[in-house]
């Protein structure tokens, strides 16, 4: 008895102990190292923050350098949070991310809903033309030119005050020298030093002209209203500077200059290699024959395969939610109070009528504003599923409308209720009406669901974004990303075909047992 | 079963109903004794299948009354709890009274077995076995037993017609309604819906048929009842209304069918 009694006793005690030991380690990990959310955008953002050409699933540059070193510095663990450029504000105010930082330059416009550290890096803007131009040498020549920039940046608003330029916003940086370069569409592109050196300096068809133009301060940016955390940041980026050690951050990436020694009082001599830079121009010039884009391909596949996974996912939940609400969407218009039914035809027809893509900016960066936050995930399953809910609702409503109404009285006359009689005769018939565009919607979700990249998600098209913004190359990866979308859609496709073979096989069962 | 002082099973007083402004009923009175087949007759558009979908509580009614088995259904329209009074009643009497359509009103997607089964198990809870055996004699009695796993569409109209009924007859209703049940159908697939009919009232379920067969209805009937225009003109034995109707609308109205 006793030593039973013993046993189970010491497994008691020894419960509590891990337990108290668990929960004092959690204690500990939450005191001693928070977390620190940084949202960015990392598909062709070099230097600031890119992907690692030598392995995708990595990212390196200045401002993953500074952020890290910041971190530390306060004992936090950072984590990155991909989020597209125009997004970037608008998620740091809902709530998704802490600070952001990519080379976001300290402007009075933007000074007004958010708050900036202290600048962690000075710059100007530099003007990059085609080779063979010889018109533009600085910024009064640019006048009825077409002159590309990235949207709400300075040099944007200098092109505005220069007045009668062309101002062409491009969202990746890449595309704007790519089309300088072929010479077609762009005059003269107006960007940041740092991006010019990142992806201009290294084209032989493109050539740096003017003076250096205007003076940047990049600075890390907070919500309005966490003043706390960046009287932190602050801190820690002083002593960081103090230190030497930002110098030696922006040395790697090979962008020390005049400016920056100017303004710390510094030698303009760097002390020390850019390793960062010359390891990315080694990368860029890199000749890939055939075999080697085919290699990377095959490394890519892992990636690719991650974004399809989360495609699906999404897109069959997304569905779930549309089938479901959609059915109760189209038993309110067909069966109740005048009023609801209303109601839900103005659903359907809001949702039809507006673009997906504002729905999950409203659901995303909109609903924060009036305490509704969702995870990306969540939002873009609902975003989705809401939508598609519209168009089910549609297909059902059209289903059971074809059913004639006297095999509802047929159904009364036999004693079912309503919902018996909707359950067992009218729902059933209608479903072989429905299935057949439920299935093709279902395809179209799919291909849908590229949108919900736009809100901090990675799936399918963001990792696409990410690879080819990395590797220059739209056209190879494009094509594999487009055959993962065909290889995902295409098992629904066949479902489609076959139920709609089934089903027209047996109409013309059924007619020919009419006509015997 | 319930039946009134008078005897009726199925008692109509006053009824009256309009469909918009169209008054398609007129005060309506109408008693059938159980066991009777009554015959209502009468020109297209006089109110005949409105009167039988009252009957069965598809209709409501703006007023008068219908007491079937006890359950009197009248006007509900004026408030939400009396709407409910009205459904609840309309099924009580739907437990009693099955209804067979012109156009057989079969479910498609079911088989001629499923198609009986169905509300039995449905709406009485029925086991599903005993639904089956249930099914089974019923396709006997109508002469449908080898199509019991028959879809109706591969079934002619006569057929598709007699497995209605014995799809009603699954309910094991007291009274049946048919609405102009041998219309749709081909003249050589008359008779085997009217033979069934016979059957039953030879078994002394009652009946209210309305139909332009007056053959049948000369043989059959117990009572003939003559519509015109929302009104019952003349009502009587076989015998009254086909030899010595009195009112000159009917006999108008006969003249067409010689
Ligand atoms: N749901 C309805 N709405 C409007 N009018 C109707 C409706 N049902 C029947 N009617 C009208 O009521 C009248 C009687 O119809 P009905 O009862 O079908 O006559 P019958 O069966 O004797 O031919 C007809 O004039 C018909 O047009
Ligand atoms: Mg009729």
């Amino acid at each position: 008895m006793k030593k039973g009694d013993h046993t189970p006793m010491l497994n008691m005690r020894n419960i509590i102990v891990t337990l108290s030991c668990i929960f004092f380690s959690i204690h500990a990990f939450c005191s001693e190292k928070g977390i620190l959310r940084w949202g960015s955008d990392a598909n062709s953002g070099a230097p600031y923050v890119f992907r690692d050409a030598k392995d995708p699933s990595k990212i390196i540059g200045l401002d993953v350098d500074i952020i890290e070193a910041v971190a530390e510095k306060l004992n936090m663990k950072p984590v990155f949070i991909q989020n597209q450029w125009d997004g970037l504000i608008p998620g740091l105010n809902a709530g998704n991310y802490d600070v952001v930082i990519d080379g976001l330059e300290i402007i009075d416009e933007r000074e007004q809903a958010i708050r900036f550290s202290d600048p962690y890096y000075i710059t100007y803007e530099q003007l990059v033309v085609n080779k063979e131009n010889h018109e533009i040498n600085e910024l009064k020549d640019l006048k009825g030119k077409r002159v590309a920039t990235l949207p709400a940046s300075l040099a944007y608003k200098i092109l505005e005050d220069t007045g009668d330029v062309q101002i062409k916003k491009y969202g990746e940086e890449i595309n704007a020298y790519a089309d300088l370069a072929s010479g077609e569409r762009l005059d003269a592109v107006l960007l940041d030093a740092p991006i010019a050196q990142y992806y201009a300096k290294h084209n032989a068809k493109l050539k740096f002209v003017g003076p250096n133009i205007g003076y940047m301060k990049y600075g890390i940016a907070f919500k309005q209203d966490n003043n706390a955390l960046r009287i932190k940041v602050n801190k820690a980026l002083n002593i960081l500077i103090k230190e030497g050690k930002i110098q030696t951050i922006i040395e790697k990436w090979g962008l020390w200059n005049p400016k920056m020694a100017e303004a710390w009082g510094v030698s303009v001599e760097p002390k020390t290699e850019a390793v960062g830079y010359k390891e990315y121009l080694r990368s860029m010039n890199l000749e890939r024959t055939f075999i080697d884009k085919l290699k990377l391909y095959v490394d890519f596949f892992p990636l690719l395969a991650k974004g399809a996974v989360r495609t699906l996912e999404i897109s069959m939940l997304a569905m779930v939610v549309a089938v479901v609400f959609g059915l109760f969407i189209a038993l309110i218009r067909l069966y109740a109070h005048p009023v609801l039914s209303k109601l839900a035809l103005t659903y359907v027809e809001i949702i039809r009528g507006t673009p997906l893509l504002i729905q999950l900016y409203l659901i995303f960066y909109g609903l924060p504003n009036l305490g509704i936050k969702f995870e990306p995930y969540v939002a873009a399953v609902i975003g989705l599923g809401m939508n598609y809910a519209a168009s089910e609702a549609e297909n059902y409503r059209a289903g059971i409308s074809s059913i004639p109404h006297s095999q509802m009285d047929a159904a009364f006359a036999l004693g079912m209720s309503r919902l018996e009689a909707l359950r067992h005769i009218v729902i059933p018939q209608a479903m072989r009406v429905v299935i057949p565009p439920v299935t093709n919607d279902f395809i179209a979700l799919i291909k849908d669901s590229s949108l919900v990249s736009v809100i901090t998600l990675i799936e399918l098209t963001t990792v696409y974004g990410q690879l080819a913004s990395t590797y220059f190359d739209y056209l190879g990866i494009g094509l594999l990303t487009a055959a993962m979308y065909f290889l995902i859609g295409l098992p629904f496709a066949r479902l489609s075909r076959m139920a709609e073979k089934y089903y027209s096989v047996n109409n013309k069962k059924q007619l020919k047992g009419v006509q015997s | 079963m319930m039946i009134s002082a008078t005897g009726a099973y199925i008692s109509v007083k006053n009824l009256k109903k309009k469909h918009g402004d169209l008054a398609v009923l007129c005060g309506i009175d109408l008693e059938v004794t159980p066991g009777e087949l009554t015959v209502l007759i009468g020109p297209s558009g006089c109110g005949k299948s409105t009167l039988l979908r009252c009957l069965n509580g598809l209709e409501t009614l703006d007023s008068g009354s219908i007491v079937i088995n006890g359950v009197a259904l009248e006007r509900s329209e004026d408030s939400k709890s009396i709407m409910k009074d009205f459904d609840k009643k309309a099924r009580a009497i739907r437990e009693n009274v099955g209804m067979v359509f012109q156009s057989f009103n079969l479910f498609p997607h079911l088989t001629l077995l499923e198609n009986i089964t169905k509300a039995p198990v449905v709406v009485k809870k029925m086991n599903v076995d005993l639904a089956h055996s249930q099914a089974k004699e019923l396709l006997i009695k109508v002469g449908l037993e080898r199509h019991a796993d028959h879809y109706p569409c591969q079934l002619s109209g006569g057929q598709q017609q007699r497995a209605a009924i014995a799809r009603a007859l699954a309910m094991s209703p007291k009274a049946i309604l048919y609405d102009e049940p041998t219309s749709a159908l081909d003249p050589d697939l008359v008779h085997e819906v009217l033979q069934v009919m016979r059957t039953l009232d030879d078994e002394g379920m009652t009946q209210i048929v309305v139909t332009h067969e007056m053959r049948f209805a000369r043989d059959v009937a117990d009572h003939i009842v003559h519509m015109q225009e929302g009104r019952i003109v003349e009502m009587g034995t076989p015998e009254q209304i086909f030899s010595s109707p009195k009112d000159e609308r009917t006999r108008r109205f006969l003249r067409n069918f010689l």
